[in-house]
């Protein structure tokens, strides 16, 4: 394959993937590394630097968007970058210790998770419990758009959710990922954060988890402009358009819909990297 | 209770969004340009990432990137571009730190500080 076509068949692969990731808010970088390594054939640490970049992108360019829909959350978002960011520099340097294998298989192995978690089906509303005296504290209790008019909503059980939001950096640095569907973990399931403003908020939180590991990547070598270009600019334009529909989707069926896909991704990872194609 | 920070949180918000918009803009516009010149000049060689060689010095650093792009290579523009990315977030968060100021909210004004001082420990740490 040379170069011109490479570019266009990874733009078009990468614009899907930016599509549907900023649709769920679980990212492009969960379906883009494996579409790059088992369809592409690029190394693992190529796609890893690549995926990163592109994580970057879809979430500062999909943020102008979210943010005029009102559900995003500044606060909530700020605070727990605290613990992404660090997690973020902790699997940085952890991706440059393991082997491509070992990382091909903790790849295949989230891939599976966050395929069966966004499959798993949680009620929208927010619920009337008292919150977390800590988040009352830190001011992260908020109001967001539906369609029976503003709503509010109580945040618990911060520790928790900080806790796990260090894994998702951590997993974020290791794996070149937004890992989104970790911190929509942390924030719908374990904060109790309605799911709309949970994952606009990880959408927003993504791009400085990534930029924490990114500097990283760089001085590695990790990160090819001649493969970036094309993931990068894909993956925007994807996202861009995804942004636009998310305020008109039922979240329900999507998480279904991206949850099979990704389950399969992950199963397809997994072999790949025992058998020593990843 | 929610209303009064709601409203300044939205504003800031939305000049937050606009500045990250911004960044994005000009570094796809860079990355464009770049990538434009690569296709030109390399279009019909082959495309081979199957095997990691890591990028040389001078597309790994501030320093090498800035004198490639500046020599005109497509390569080194996308790679400008690229790093203008990475750098959207931290001012990003820097922005959050002067906004949180603004509205005298000292506890948001330490944790933005301490967010973006991880962030140039990363990208300033690995320059070197």
């Amino acid at each position: 394959m040379n170069n011109l076509e490479f570019t266009l068949l990874v733009g078009l692969g990468s614009f899907t993937a930016g599509f549907l990731g900023a649709l769920t808010g679980l990212g492009g970088g969960v379906v883009l590394v494996p579409l790059l390594t088992l369809i592409f054939k690029v190394d693992i640490r190529y796609a890893v630097g690549a995926s990163l970049v592109s994580v970057i992108a879809t979430s500062s360019g999909a943020a102008a968007a979210y943010l005029r829909e009102g559900f995003s959350n500044i606060r909530i978002g700020m605070f727990l970058e605290i613990a992404t960011t660090l997690g973020a520099l902790f699997g940085a340097f952890l991706a440059a210790i393991v082997s491509t294998k070992a990382i091909g298989i903790v790849f295949g192995v989230v891939l599976l998770y966050s395929g069966l978690l966004s499959s798993r089906t949680t009620s929208d509303s927010a619920d009337d419990k008292p919150a977390d005296p800590l988040a009352t504290r830190l001011g992260m209790n908020g109001v967001y758009p539906s369609l029976a008019g503003p709503k509010q909503y109580n945040v618990h059980r911060v520790p928790t959710g900080f806790s796990l939001m260090f894994g998702a950096g951590a997993l974020s640095g290791l794996l070149g990922i937004g890992s989104g569907a970790v911190k929509v973990l942390a924030m719908d399931h374990a904060m109790g954060i309605p799911f709309k403003v949970s994952t606009t908020t990880s959408n927003f939180m993504i791009g400085v988890t990534a930029a924490a590991s990114a500097g990283v990547y760089l001085s590695r070598g990790y990160i090819d402009p001649g493969l970036s270009m094309p993931v990068m600019l894909g993956v925007l334009a994807g996202s861009l358009t995804g942004a636009r529909v998310l305020a008109r989707t039922k979240t329900k069926q999507l998480r279904w819909i991206f949850g099979a896909v990704i389950v399969a991704l992950g199963a397809e990872m997994i072999y790949g990297a025992i058998t020593g194609k990843v | 209770m929610f209303k009064r920070s709601d409203w300044s949180d939205q504003n800031v918000e939305v000049i937050i969004a606009n500045l990250l918009r911004v960044g994005v803009i000009v570094s796809a516009a860079m990355v464009v340009i770049g990538g434009l010149m690569f296709l030109a000049l390399h279009g019909f060689g082959a495309a081979n990432y199957r095997v990691f060689k890591g990028e040389p010095s001078d597309l790994r650093q501030f320093h090498g990137i800035a004198r490639a792009a500046l020599a005109l290579h497509g390569r080194g523009i996308i790679q400008l571009g690229l790093l203008f990315l990475i750098a959207t977030p931290v001012a990003r968060v820097a922005f959050a730190a002067f906004a949180f100021s603004i509205e005298r909210d000292w506890l948001y004004v330490g944790i933005s500080i301490f967010v973006l001082l991880v962030l140039l420990y990363s990208l300033l740490g690995s320059a070197i």
